[in-house]
């Protein structure tokens, strides 16, 4: 489906990646947000209550993220497309109710604009520090897609995949943006409406009786939603529950939804894995990076080739799911992975255990508040090429 | 009870099967789960009753009504309700209940709760809400402690009375619900006992048919844990002091109305008065302000 | 309520009368319905449901008014009351007032 003309801001913009992804947000047809303010992702919000009430959309700022989350999810089951906003501390409260998103297969998207942490930490300064909050962040088992962009024009399009990609696997998608990418303006180009492909909520539209909100038999098959209103008179619940939305309190059911819940993503992977490689196929050396450091990293690229080294990147678009596959692929023609990233080392062990110890993984940790030096990633290049 | 049971005299008094019965309610319930988790003499399930009789007397189409639970005992409300129904997370039954109600402005969002969930862990939605009056129903189920969990002292606890996590008394001071919501900016604020079921049910559908956040508490006996730890008796026994101590006291001053342990507890309807809803006034102020530019909300996306 | 005499209208009054079901498996045997009977139409039996409690038994089938009181008491949805004819009282009844919440 194309989108709706009336939310997209066809034309070129020199905006930063917080107004890229309001806009994004809007083109791909949200109209339901609520979020709380919270440097450094609030122009996100601050945009949104600006350009809502033009648009036909509905903002509210709630009383804290908990509430802004748990607000979207109700949005998105009475049948809107539904978004909300934050950054560290607040993205620690709403880990609860990603979990009732994950458990209900609620289509929505949360943002994150990544700061310094733990705790207040950094609140303006950069950070990508909540990776693995994002994987393993609301408690119990599950699995999660999440996107990460690297320049404002990403911010927007990115976007609009991630409410695509709820609405596909029925999963609330988190855009990991940083706070360098969020603040950092450069131009941006929005298409016509013509040329972007949205995908609409899928409904269902058969017998009311034989309505099932949720279908566990076959993993990369998602039930069609209803709208709360329509008469199917659904029962949806955070506790474990069978196709029908009903609580079943044994060990079964838990494996069938669980299962479920996982396997509709990981089975997947490949499906919806976004990844962009260069000169990977004959490297000594793969730079692995996401978000701002896989800018930074190109610095450290170019010097490398400059010496003679063969240095191939691969960027993580969807850093969740792991696109594991990938890079066992990779562990066995390449000596070492390099993975620079503004944390003190969280997808590197990713990498780390992707590779099987057929290659070596050399992080590039940073504490935050600051990019990576590139002459430190360029050491580690000549450490794995060594 | 011993003194009303009798012996069982006349054969022809053997009731019929229940497989051939089909209670009125029905229509509104999820038979299939019955019967419910409750246990004997739990009031909460009197409270669905008042509920079913307040909404068929309202009018309202079934399907454009949608119930909103959080967790404990009554936030297993939702789940014998057939109607659109939600058993969320624990205290944020009122910001879902928010997203539902604003994201499709035709129905009508009920919260069933407890008072644990809907003052405790989510009173600040509940303040925020009823500032905000968004067009949501609330009955809060007060049983003075946390049930589900086995019986601990919760923000309505009273003075004195035992829990486990009170085991020498209960020292700290508790809410006054109606208060709290009348303050906060609810148009509807009534208190009522599971005793005063035709009044608890008229007060829902006028609830229901009110624009805006209406507020309903309703005490509720509690046999397994608060009675039982306080050496109250059954729930049968709660009922009975419901009788003796309740007090209707309509449009009663909202801060007189403390409930203190084992006395009298003052009920009615406290405040009933208009003020538009959040929507209303979201429209009108943004319509004023941007004209011919304003495109109000419509509502989920078609088919 | 107790008359001294039959009232001489007696055959003119009507009283509504419900038919009580009870769906016995589904009781938890609380006794709110026999409590607050406004007629004492309710005992408590002294066998056992499916589950083990005991449940409502109609005593007094006749003195049902149809209020309905035990059906929306009830916490269980285990007992209902449908419309029945209503019914001339007897003169006998009339002058031993109806049940114990009004001796």
């Amino acid at each position: 489906m194309k989108a709706d003309p009336i939310g997209v801001a066809t034309g070129n913009h020199y905006i930063d990646g917080d107004h890229a992804c309001a806009e994004g947000a809007i083109a791909a047809g949200c109209r339901f947000f609520a979020g709380y303010p919270i440097t450094p992702s609030t122009e996100v919000a601050e945009r949104i209550a600006e350009r809502f009430p033009k648009v036909g959309g509905l903002f509210i700022q709630m009383e804290d993220e908990l509430a802004s989350m748990a607000a979207i999810i109700g949005a998105a089951w009475s049948g809107s497309k539904a978004m909300t906003v934050t950054s560290g501390p607040g993205f620690s409260l709403m880990m609860e109710n990603l979990g009732l998103a994950t458990m209900l297969e609620t289509p929505c998207v949360l943002v994150n604009v990544q700061r310094g942490g733990p705790s207040t930490g950094l609140p303006t300064l950069t950070g990508q520090a909540d990776m693995m909050q994002a994987r393993w962040g609301s408690h119990g088992d599950y699995e999660i897609i999440a996107l990460s962009p690297n320049s404002p024009q990403e911010c927007f399009d990115l976007t609009v995949t991630a409410f695509n990609l709820a609405e596909t696997w029925r999963v609330p998608v988190l855009f990991m943006m940083d706070e360098c990418v969020g603040h950092m303006t450069e131009k941006v180009v929005i298409p016509e409406a013509g040329e972007l492909n949205v995908i609409p909520r899928k409904f269902f539209r058969g017998k009311k009786d034989s309505y099932r909100p949720f279908s566990f038999n076959g993993s990369d098959k998602t039930a069609p939603m209803i709208k709360t209103g329509d008469g199917y008179f659904i029962h949806i619940t955070g506790l474990t529950h069978d196709e029908r939305g009903y609580p079943v309190i044994n060990a079964e059911a838990q494996d069938k939804n669980v299962r479920h819940l996982v396997d509709k993503i990981r089975n997947n992977e490949e499906k919806i894995r976004l990844i962009e490689e260069e000169g990977v196929e004959d490297a000594d050396v793969i730079v692995i990076a996401y978000g701002i450091s896989s800018r930074v990293a190109l610095k450290a690229v170019n010097d490398a080739r400059n010496k003679g080294l063969k240095v191939g990147t691969l960027r993580l678009i969807t850093v969740w799911p792991f696109p594991e596959k990938r890079i066992r692929e990779l562990a066995s023609t390449t000596r070492a992975f390099v993975v620079p990233e503004i944390n003190m080392g969280q997808i590197s062990l990713e990498v780390e255990r992707a590779s099987r110890g057929r290659a070596k993984t050399l992080p590039v940790p940073h504490a935050g508040g600051w990019v990576h030096d590139p002459n430190d990633i360029l050491k580690a290049i000549e450490e794995g090429a060594a | 009870m011993s003194k009303t049971t009798t012996g069982f005299t006349n054969k022809l008094e053997i009731p019929t099967p229940r497989e051939k019965l089909h209670h009125p309610m029905d229509r509104y319930l999820r038979t299939e789960r019955f019967p419910h988790i409750w246990c004997a003499t739990c009031g909460i399930g009197t409270i669905l009753t008042a509920f079913i009789s307040g909404l068929e007397k309202s009018g309202l189409e079934q399907e454009k009504v949608a119930v909103v639970s959080g967790i404990g005992c009554s936030g297993r409300a939702a789940g014998y309700l057939r109607l659109d129904s939600f058993h969320t997370t624990h205290g944020r039954a009122i910001p879902f209940a928010t997203g539902l109600s604003l994201g499709n402005p035709e129905l009508k969002v009920v919260v069933i709760s407890g008072d644990g969930d809907l003052v405790a862990i989510g009173g600040n939605h509940l303040i925020h809400a009823a500032r905000r009056n968004i067009d949501l129903t609330i009955i809060c189920i007060n049983n003075f402690n946390y049930a589900m969990t086995g019986g601990q002292a919760g923000p309505t606890t009273p003075i004195e009375a035992n829990a486990s996590t009170a085991p020498y008394g209960c020292y700290e001071f508790p809410f006054n619900l109606p208060f709290l919501a009348e303050s906060s900016g609810a148009v509807y604020v009534a208190r009522w006992t599971a005793l005063h079921i035709r009044r608890l049910a008229k007060s829902i559908t006028e609830a229901l048919l009110k624009p805006g956040f209406s507020f309903i508490e309703v005490i509720c006996p509690c046999s397994t844990l608060y009675a039982r730890r306080n050496r109250l008796g059954t729930g049968l026994d709660l009922m009975k002091f419901y009788h003796d101590n309740a007090l209707i006291k309509h449009g009663a001053d909202t801060r007189e109305i403390d409930i203190r342990y084992q006395d009298q507890i003052v009920v009615g309807k406290f405040v009933d008065k208009d003020k538009p809803t959040f929507l209303q006034k979201r429209d009108k102020f943004l319509r004023e302000k941007l004209g011919e530019k304003f495109i109000p909300y419509k509502g989920p996306q078609p088919i | 309520m107790t008359y001294w005499r039959v009232p001489l209208d007696l055959d003119q009054v009507e009283i509504p009368h419900g038919n009580i079901q009870i769906i016995v498996n589904q009781c938890k045997g609380c006794g709110f319905c026999v409590e607050y009977c406004p007629k004492s139409v309710l005992a408590m039996s002294t066998d056992f449901n499916r589950k083990g409690y005991h449940y409502p038994n109609i005593v007094k089938r006749n003195l049902c008014v149809n209020c309905n009181l035990c059906e929306i008491i009830c916490p269980e949805f285990a007992i209902f009351v449908t419309d029945d004819k209503p019914r001339h009282p007897d003169p006998e009844e009339v002058l031993k007032g109806g049940g114990n919440h009004e001796g």
